[in-house]
């Protein structure tokens, strides 16, 4: 996995609250068996119509939305199923983080195992955030900040280990390798 | 001794090493369940790195989500129609022989619902660790044992180590008192626990399901209510074990047997919150009042009784999900014409929920023009159904008798909803979709499924004629 320190970009807003992830990645996409090329399917019941032509009022279908790597997204997003389908989705369409007042468990522990930043923040900035699409921020993994264009930092909280791996490009496989050791003490003290 | 809460009691037991500040638990993980959807990804991840999975003997898969529920399909006397489905369903053979997986692939007697057969098969028990890359995993929490959904990547990270990395999470007491008015289900109840705690209420947290309500549910009850813990946005659902656990894994085939079974029991009883455990929060709930439910909405937690109006105060999220519905503020969702009727999941495909539906459906007919689906949830399911001769009750009414499968639950195996159609359906999510594109989902109990297939509206199953 690359090392990711901080991600500058436009946003794009996508303002629903409960955005589950049968929106992100409907289940008929699922039947893939590799993790590439799920960005043009992202969204696709609001992005295309049903004779698949995309549909112009929706943001990913506009020009300013090009290029964007920073989705900020109404209350609550990624509840529902735990498809990784989605958040992979969104990586492939070239989003590095997702912003939000809240953002559901299985969802978030997904997005940080691939290289998307979960960033929670209080209700008064992702409000001016909602309010003003498209402005360049930048989510400073590092010092884990936001910063808006007026110059403000917002703080954000993320998992330490996780925010360790993102950091360090390390994937938490090989954590989870090197402590075989532990893991066989366990088992020969439970019996398991 | 400090007083200690159900899920601590099983989190500690299972720390291989403790969170620190600097890195989270490893927690070690009893039974890995698979399925054919979330799990090609993590078998590539293997390859890649030239590892094998770690606990064959812990591991066990089946083939659920994408297989059709058309015989002829299923049985391979016809092409899968999805060829995309056919694929992974033949992948997930393929990784399984590989690897050593035990699968209970197509025509095996044990195939079904991944969330179903777990317990069928009495490998779900008290106090053990249970992941699937499946966010309904909760189920199992029903029988006192730590289950929840993870992610693809952290299904490799399972059947590499048998570990999982873990922030513990925060726990939740959801108190239910008072006895279920008559014709009042655990289903009723999970969606009235759901409205309450809304959908996001639950993140973070593991809810423990107490109080005399819950001790007076049968197990299949007490799997429909901890099934949609994940609803309220919760990572798990807990019940404490007691006799009704007990009762119903003795002699299941993975259960354990003779003295092994006496002992397991005498630990199990000391599963439960210890008198003066303090969650981190608490709420509670009067079942007395409780009444039918159905959604109306595109989440879960979008719910009423079924002679209740529909609120009209909402932000322009909830009047564009009302829009998607084609429902409107101030109805109520009695007489509300609909065209499909589904009868399964995991929520509500066992076989009490078709006992229940079967003796309410008996000598009444499918109302013209509704396609009413049944679909067990396992192949064992569907036998002693069959055995009891249920099977003929629902195809003499005029509903197809399917094969077993997650079928309409989700759009991906060929059981869909067409757009704008109306389904009342006893699965757990009404998104935008789930069912199909288009698709208006309206969550409710295998009694109320019957009452709108019989009347061809919604319909409060107290009062069919
Ligand atoms: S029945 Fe539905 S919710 Fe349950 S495992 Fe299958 S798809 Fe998931």
């Amino acid at each position: 996995m690359e090392p990711i320190h901080s991600i500058r970009s436009r946003t794009v807003v996508i303002a629903s609250t409960n955005i589950d992830t049968d929106q992100l990645m409907p289940a008929r996409f699922l039947t893939t068996t590799t993790r590439e090329g799920l960005g043009k399917h992202l969204f696709a019941d609001w992005r295309y119509d049903a004779a698949g032509q995309p549909i112009p009022s929706f943001i990913l279908n506009q020009p300013e939305a090009v290029g964007c790597q920073i989705l900020v997204a109404g209350r609550n997003i990624g509840c529902g199923s735990s498809r990784e389908h989605a958040p992979w989705g969104l990586y492939d369409y070239g989003f590095r983080a997702v912003i939000s007042t809240e953002i559901a468990d299985i969802f978030r522990n997904n997005s940080l195992k691939n290289g998307l930043v979960p960033v929670v923040v209080d209700e008064a900035t992702h409000a001016w955030l909602l309010a003003n699409p498209g402005v360049e921020i930048t989510v400073d993994l590092e010092a884990r900040v936001l910063r808006l264009p007026d110059g403000r930092e917002v703080s954000f909280p993320i998992e330490s280990f996780a925010r360790y791996c993102l950091l360090n490009g390390v994937d938490e496989t090989g954590y989870l390798l090197s402590q075989i050791p532990a893991i066989e003490a366990y088992e020969a003290r439970v019996g398991a | 001794m400090t007083a200690t809460t159900l899920f601590e009691k099983i989190w500690r037991a299972h720390e291989v090493v403790a969170e620190t500040a600097d890195t989270p638990a490893v927690l070690y993980i009893d039974l890995h369940l698979t399925h054919e959807v979330t799990s090609p990804q993590a078998y590539s991840m293997l390859r890649e790195r030239g590892l094998r999975v770690r606990r064959t003997d812990r591991t066990l898969a089946t083939m659920d989500h994408s297989t059709p529920t058309d015989a002829d399909q299923l049985f391979g006397r016809i092409p899968i129609k999805l060829e995309s489905a056919a694929k992974q369903v033949s992948q997930l053979e393929k990784n399984c022989a590989e690897f050593g997986v035990e699968l209970f692939a197509v025509g095996s007697p044990h195939r079904g619902i991944v969330h179903v057969i777990g317990p069928e098969l009495g490998a779900t028990q008290p106090g053990k660790t249970i992941v699937c890359g499946d966010s309904h995993t909760s189920t199992h929490g029903a029988f006192g044992a730590l289950a929840f959904g993870i992610g693809t990547t952290e299904v490799g990270h399972v059947l590499a180590t048998q570990c999982l990395l873990q922030r513990k999470a925060k726990s939740l007491a959801v108190n239910v008192e008072g006895t279920l008015p008559a014709g009042v289900t655990a289903k009723d109840l999970v969606l009235a626990i759901i409205r309450k705690l809304g959908v996001s209420g639950g993140t973070g947290s593991v809810i423990e399901y107490r109080g005399s309500t819950i001790r007076a549910l049968s197990m299949d009850e007490r799997m429909t209510v901890c099934n949609m813990s994940i609803e309220a946005g919760a990572r798990a659902g807990l019940i404490a074990p007691d006799e009704t656990t007990f009762a119903y894994l003795k002699g299941r085939p993975r259960a354990p047997q003779g003295t092994a079974w006496d002992e397991a029991v005498a630990q199990w009883r000391t599963l439960v919150s210890d008198e003066g455990a303090t969650f981190d929060r608490e709420i509670h709930i009067d079942a007395s009042t409780l009444a039918p439910m159905i959604t109306y909405g595109t989440h879960p937690g979008m719910s009423v009784a079924l002679d209740e109006a529909i609120p009209a105060q909402g932000d322009a999220v909830y009047h564009k999900a009302l829009a998607y519905m084609g429902l409107t503020a101030g109805q109520t969702m009695l007489g509300q014409p609909v065209q499909v009727v589904f009868l399964g999941s995991c929520t509500n495909g066992r076989l009490s929920d078709i006992e229940a539906a079967a003796a309410l459906l008996r000598g009444r007919k499918v109302a013209p023009g509704v396609q009413f689906l049944v679909v067990p949830g396992s192949d064992a399911i569907k036998r002693e159904a069959e055995a009891k001769g249920l099977d003929l009750i629902f195809k003499e009414a005029g509903a197809d008798w399917r094969e077993a499968g997650c079928s309409m639950c989700l759009g991906m195996n060929g059981d869909t909803v067409a757009k704008g159609a109306y389904c009342v359906s006893t699965s757990n999510r009404n998104f935008e979709g789930r069912q199909g594109v288009g698709s208006r989902t309206l969550l409710a109990s295998p009694a109320t499924a019957v009452a709108a297939a019989v009347a061809g509206v919604v319909a409060d199953a107290r009062q069919l004629t």
